[in-house]
């Protein structure tokens, strides 16, 4: 753990600069989302556009900056990262695939089938 | 304080007590396991909206369209600025969190009490926004008409700006009251009834040649629909919602059934009912993480002020405390991404 019983040194400087990081990372979202620029919005890259996998990417490295900085997660013994961390993702991987998956499918009966919704 | 506190004073004594797997303590490991069970309700509720959101892929809302309101900014158009002014609230609470964190490993009291001061007033911030937010979704701005098969259609003038029903629906006079418990059969009531009937809605159309339906189907431009007469020549664009010629709007808007004013869980003027229900559930989901956070880190607020964690000469309290406050902002990252970016 870094935070041992001996005396403790202070984080703040880092810690100020991960939410300079964090600041960053959500003005460039916000911007990327009001201005859409049309190279990455009308091209897709494995079913999903090139935009909404920027905004994917950038999330999730915001949520390790958060575990990792603010919830001294780097401090932590590796079999706990491993516990909480990787659990976590397979399971949350898994979900998300089984979902989206069926939901796709449910997707392709309602436009291929001859089921009329709107009217 | 042996409860509260462990030590690992007894290493190779295994079955002794004050063990520590993993290297940490009780109370925060507990903490750590709660969160995995709390981040994979949360998944699974977001994984529930992506699936119905893959489901109506087609006719799913634009959040930019959805979410266009900003304090004092009467009818300006400021999709997403306001969420993006919470989430910086949000990681700004975290940040003074984990100040406080820090300032108590140095057991500086003062300190850990005036930045959980501070973290305790950003998520009440936080709290508010979202029920202003709440406010805005539920009152609507434009209103919309409802067919008979369900979907939802949407009025805009010949530039492709919408228009609010308020500014063309005609004045027929065809009042009816409210049926509610106390003016009618006394076991039977029924919920407020819209601001105009579809019929004054009809008129006001038939009246303004000018206006045009938007249906909830996007517009993705392939040879078929650029063919399809139904669908107006000029003012589709790809990835927008479709418009309608004015002879299909005409046709269309006979068949509606209802006026829908703001949302609420069966019906909303934005598109797919299950926007409105996944939006209330989740957000009011996270909303209520946040409230409950505030109350806790108030409760730790008082001990610090107290000197409790002085007694006890650790400030782990605050440091698990802080770990659920980092993790509802967290949660909130996600929430942001899903709901209002992507």
């Amino acid at each position: 753990m870094a935070h041992d019983n001996h005396a403790h040194e202070s984080h703040t400087k880092k810690i100020w600069i991960v939410f300079g990081i964090l600041s960053i990372v959500t003005i460039v979202e916000v911007y990327l989302g009001i201005i859409k620029p049309a190279a990455l919005v009308m091209n897709d890259l494995l079913g999903m556009n090139l935009l909404n996998w920027i905004f994917i990417i950038l999330t999730l490295y915001k949520a390790y900056k958060i575990t990792w900085a603010f919830m001294h997660m780097d401090g932590e013994k590796a079999s706990l990262r491993w516990a909480v961390v990787g659990t976590t993702v397979f399971l949350v991987l898994y979900l998300i695939f089984i979902l989206l998956v069926e939901g796709n499918y449910v997707y392709e009966v309602f436009r291929d089938s001859t089921i009329k919704w709107n009217f | 304080m042996g409860a509260t506190v462990t030590t690992a004073n007894t290493t190779g004594n295994t079955w002794g007590g004050g063990n520590e797997p993993m290297g940490a303590s009780y109370g925060k490991m507990m903490m750590w396991f709660f969160i995995v069970s709390d981040a994979l309700t949360f998944s699974g509720f977001l994984a529930a909206y992506g699936f119905s959101r893959f489901k109506f892929i087609d006719t799913w809302p634009i959040a930019d369209e959805v979410f266009t309101h900003f304090p004092f900014l009467h009818g300006v158009d400021a999709p997403m600025y306001y969420v993006a002014l919470m989430t910086f609230i949000l990681i700004f609470s975290s940040v003074t969190m984990v100040l406080a964190v820090d300032a108590g490993h140095q057991m500086k009291q003062k300190k850990v009490a005036f930045y959980m001061l501070l973290t305790i007033v950003g998520g009440l911030i936080f709290v508010g926004s979202q029920a202003w937010e709440w406010k805005n979704f539920i009152k609507g701005e434009f209103g919309a008409v409802e067919t008979k098969g369900g979907s939802i259609l949407q009025f805009i003038d010949k530039d492709g700006k919408r228009v609010k029903l308020a500014d063309f629906a005609a004045t027929l006079h065809e009042d009816r009251t409210q049926h509610k418990a106390s003016n009618g059969v006394w076991f039977e009531s029924e919920p407020a009834l819209p601001t105009y009937s579809v019929a004054e809605v009809q008129a006001g159309f038939k009246a303004h040649p000018d206006l045009l339906i938007r249906t909830e189907a996007i517009y993705r431009g392939t040879d078929a629909e650029k063919k399809d007469a139904k669908l107006h020549p000029e003012l589709n664009k790809v990835k927008h919602k479709t418009v309608l010629t004015r002879a299909e709007s005409e046709a269309m808007l006979a068949n509606g059934a209802l006026v829908v004013e703001g949302a609420n869980l069966q019906h909303n003027e934005y598109g797919s009912k299950l926007f409105a229900d996944f939006f209330f559930f989740i957000t009011g989901f996270h909303g209520f993480h946040v409230f409950s956070g505030v109350i806790i880190n108030i409760i730790i607020f008082l001990n610090v002020l107290l000197g409790t964690y002085e007694k006890r000469r650790s400030y782990e309290m605050v440091e698990k405390v802080g770990l659920y406050w980092h993790f509802v902002d967290l949660v909130w990252v996600f929430v942001f991404t899903f709901f209002y970016l992507v």
